[in-house]
């Protein structure tokens, strides 16, 4: 308890109040914000729906492919470019694993790691004009999108291939075993408890850490609402899965992937060269980094997430077909944009594609089960995206002026 | 004479800062005007509230223009009242012609059909007072920043200017363009246009003015009429930074010792054109403790040499040895050219050094993350711990080191490049006009930090356009012309006419 009293002291000493800091931060927070009113916002006007564990469970479910594809599009929007590829990509793999595992028969354990090594393949295909020959990544991924739309359709010779194996099915929409045998999942509780619970230890050590270096300028009263709002949220999330069938497997896989990217972005080197690249990238090259060759691995790295949400798609549809991930690219850019990623590189948050992808797939569920046709929640996505980057914008010359 | 312009107690605020604070500045008709300061002192937001980019009502004060209380809404309004200025980072669209840029939101057409015959026989007509011998037709992006400075200056005449406001006109130029330029502005003066000159280099200040207003820290704190006394450069500065500044050099007693860098050879060709050999066999040597110059005017080669150097940073076809302390170096690349021991500070901070969005600490530890990270995971409390002890170290002025380094001045700016450096550990630090767009107290603070760095036995290379700073600096100076080494002249020997001769004159057989 002693690093918690001196904490106090320090925040009494550098003394920020919880207004000033939500002013300079609301960039941070606004769209969390924005994330829970339109959730709220459902929940009342579809009557409770929305968080009912069955619909929450095919949220995940629904969500789950644009938010592992949102993970490398911000690294790949950070770093200066785009992929319009990925939704192609999506449907190329599918149809590759479902050739390999229906038509050869392969077994599930090969087709897998195959599937992704082709995903970093492709990414690694585009990265190599992108990144050693400058060709813009605009160019050459609207190339990749024509080309592989092309080649899912040539392999599944037009039609859709189908059933997958139980084992591949449960990439999607297995459920992770109970070993308590209730019919309350406890372990996806208890799973829950210990995600909230490490999140609370974790920040308040890093806080500790920051306070001997007297840079602590988020307040300890915000600091512990925050965390303990948002612990609370998964707890009791899980606690509505748990009711149901559990947390399923695919939801744990982008736990893991979202802590993963997380950790890369905010504390590793190369992470730290990426956010140089995108910011400037002479500078950057002139400090010595190899800009080229990390460019290029940012697009093999995106190809190999486009593949594995490529896999979940298929498992999840239990069948490749040649429409699979048509206009996911702009489903996926619009995540990361709406999470605050900046056109021009260098800025952006993990955290914040994860929110965009998320205020996206709340607004498609919300609108299809209150009955809006697909005609309007285009146009209603449309102007959220809008809305949300004229927020950055304007947010971006208040503070400048 | 009357008053062409009289700007009476301005004051200006941004949310917490006092910006300008009741400033009063008095232009007389038809005289060059100088408005000297140090970055921050005010100058460029007083040049904003008179032309209106701040708007009328968003300051106190009133300004009196040609006998008129005017109220500015926009830069039209003021352009159209005939006061232009002409920005420090010039305003040009490079891949349209100069005639064109000229009459850009200003053309010459019937009925929305821009008439081009006229439009470039106009042109022409403007350069031809300018000075500029380019056909009009030339696009901006094939002419140097010299010529684009003049085009601006042609722009301004084109829109029948009054008073002409030139914020840091010499920043980037040669010392003989710059002499151009200033003439050029004598020769308006004759013609009965007024001119407001913004600027750090006193010697041009003291050649053209009529009068100086002095700003520090948002206020005016003197003005005086150069005809009617005798120009005091010592005490202008003192007025600048607000205290005696008895030498614009520090001391130092050199203590060089054995050689630690040595070029053999050095050759480069243009990226572009690869027949065209753009650094010719220079040879150069560095000892410890030794501050080297390298003078030449823009374009002579002296920042396409550091680059080629610099892990081949520019151009192709390059050749030649390095040497550090007798053994043979590769300098392929960055990073083995900074495993090697040597640094490239570069001239163009916000281009070439910084990501300026990102903060100083983030910016001081990229050029070698490896050492506050183990495994590649950062380790943000020794990064934080670097950034601090930097800031103290070299007095950048910035609260925390979270700060992003696009706020902060100039001055700070080039400090925070030079941690970046300093922080890779070289032995040899090639410094590409380290002073070049930062007030005069911040150039004394990053003069003792290069005198630091020679006294702990490191090399120090110094490219400056400034000839008096080279003077003031080096122990050693090259002269480059046209890619090559034409003389090398040593501390006692050098003068700016001894360097002049050599650059004009070119290499001796």
């Amino acid at each position: 308890m002693t690093t918690l009293s001196s904490e106090i002291a320090e925040t009494q000493k550098t003394h920020v109040s919880v207004g000033d800091y939500l002013k300079h931060h609301i960039r941070d927070y606004g769209m969390l914000v924005a994330l829970v009113v339109i959730m709220a916002f459902f929940q009342i006007w579809t009557d409770g729906v929305l968080m009912k564990p069955l619909n929450l469970t095919n949220l995940f479910l629904q969500n789950s492919y644009i938010i592992i594809m949102a993970l490398g599009m911000l690294l790949v929007i950070v770093c200066g470019h785009i992929d319009l590829s990925v939704g192609s990509v999506v449907g190329f793999i599918g149809a590759l694993a479902a050739v390999m595992m229906v038509s050869y028969d392969l077994p599930v354990i090969v087709t897998v790691p195959v599937c992704l090594l082709a995903g970093a393949l492709i990414g690694a295909a585009q990265g190599y004009w992108i990144a050693y020959w400058r060709i813009p990544s605009f160019v050459v991924t609207l190339a990749g999108m024509l080309v592989f739309r092309g080649l899912t359709l040539a392999l599944l010779e037009g039609q859709s291939i189908g059933p997958f194996p139980k084992s591949f099915q449960a990439l999607s929409s297995g459920f992770i075993p109970d070993p308590f045998g209730l019919d309350f999942k406890l372990l996806s509780l208890l799973l829950g408890v210990g995600v909230g619970a490490g999140m609370i230890i974790f920040g308040l050590r890093a806080r500790a850490k920051q306070a001997r270096f007297s840079h602590l300028d988020e307040p300890l009263s915000f600091f512990l609402a925050k965390n303990g709002i948002i612990a609370a949220a998964i707890i009791y999330i899980t606690y509505l899965l748990a009711t149901y069938n559990g947390l399923p497997n695919v939801l744990i896989t982008m736990a893991v992937l979202i802590s993963a990217y997380t950790f890369f972005t905010n504390k590793s080197v190369p992470g730290r060269r990426i956010y140089a690249i995108g910011g400037n990238e002479k500078a950057a090259k002139l400090s010595g980094i190899k800009t080229e060759r990390l460019t290029f691995l940012t697009f093999a790295n995106m190809g190999m997430l486009a593949a594995l949400a490529g896999l979940i798609f298929a498992a999840r549809l239990n069948t490749a077909t040649p429409k699979a991930g048509v206009a996911f690219e702009l489903d996926v850019i619009a995540a990361v944009f709406i999470g605050g990623a900046s056109m021009s590189g260098g800025v952006g948050k993990i955290i914040g594609a994860v929110i965009g992808a998320f205020i996206m797939g709340v607004m498609n569920n919300g609108m299809s089960i209150m009955g809006v046709g697909i005609d309007w929640q285009q146009v209603i996505k449309g102007l959220v995206l809008l809305a949300a980057v004229i927020f950055d914008v304007y947010n971006k010359t208040k503070g400048e002026n | 004479m009357d008053a062409i312009l009289e700007m009476r107690g301005i004051t200006k605020t941004f949310p917490g800062v006092k910006a300008l604070d009741n400033v009063s500045l008095k232009v007389k008709r038809g005289e060059i005007h100088a408005l000297v300061g140090e970055n921050g002192a005010g100058k460029s937001t007083l040049m904003k509230v008179l032309s209106g980019v701040y708007p009328h009502g968003s300051y106190e004060g009133d300004i009196v223009y040609d006998g008129e209380v005017q109220k500015f809404r926009g830069i039209a309004d003021s352009e159209g009242g005939g006061i232009i200025i002409i920005h420090q980072e010039l305003a040009l669209v490079p891949l349209l012609s100069i005639a064109e840029n000229i009459f850009l939101g200003n053309e010459i057409h019937r009925a929305g059909s821009i008439d081009w015959p006229a439009t470039y026989a106009r042109a022409d007509e403007l350069l031809r007072k300018v000075g500029l011998k380019e056909p009009s037709s030339t696009l901006i992006t094939n002419i140097g920043v010299g010529k684009q400075q003049l085009v601006e200056i042609a722009k301004a005449l084109s829109k029948r200017v009054k008073l002409l406001i030139l914020d840091e006109p010499t920043a980037s130029l040669q010392e003989n363009d710059s002499q151009k330029l200033l003439d050029l502005l004598l020769e308006f003066k004759g013609q009965g246009i007024t001119s407001i000159l913004i600027s750090h280099k006193l010697n041009e200040v003291s050649r053209v003015a009529d009068s100086i207003t002095v700003l520090r820290d948002g206020a005016a704190v003197s003005s005086l009429d150069c005809h009617a006394e005798a120009i005091d450069e010592a005490r202008i500065i003192k007025d600048m930074v607000g205290r005696d500044m008895a030498h614009r050099y520090p001391e130092r007693t050199p203590q060089v010792d054995g050689v630690l860098m040595e070029v053999f050879d050095w050759t480069a060709h243009h990226p572009q054109h690869p027949d065209r050999q753009v650094v010719k066999g220079v040879n150069m040597t560095v000892r410890r403790g030794e501050v080297v110059g390298i003078a030449g005017l823009m374009g002579s080669g002296r920042t396409e040499l550091a680059m080629s150097l610099f892990g081949r940073s520019y151009g192709q076809n390059i050749s030649g040895r390095v040497k550090m302390n007798g053994e043979d170096v590769d300098v392929s690349s960055v990073g083995r050219v900074v495993e090697a021991g040597i640094a490239y500070v570069t001239e163009d901070r916000k281009a070439l050094g910084l990501v300026l969005d990102e903060t100083l600490a983030k910016n001081i530890s990229l050029s070698n993350l490896e050492q506050v990270s183990s495994h590649g995971i950062i380790d943000e409390s020794a990064e934080r711990k670097v950034a601090l002890d930097f800031r103290d170290a070299l007095n950048i002025r910035t609260p925390n080191v979270f700060q992003k380094v696009g706020n902060l001045s100039g001055g700070n700016q080039q400090k925070v490049v030079l941690s970046k450096w300093l922080f890779a550990g070289p032995q040899v630090l090639i410094l590409d006009e380290p002073t070049r767009g930062i007030d005069v107290g911040a150039k004394f603070e990053i003069y003792t930090i290069i005198n630091q760095l020679a006294a702990e036995g490191k090399g120090v290379v110094m490219i400056s356009s400034e000839m008096p700073e080279l003077l003031g600096m080096c122990d050693r100076i090259y002269v480059m012309n046209e890619g090559e080494f034409v003389g090398e002249l040593s501390a006692a020997e050098a003068s700016q006419e001894k360097i002049m001769s050599m650059i004009v004159r070119g290499k001796q057989p």
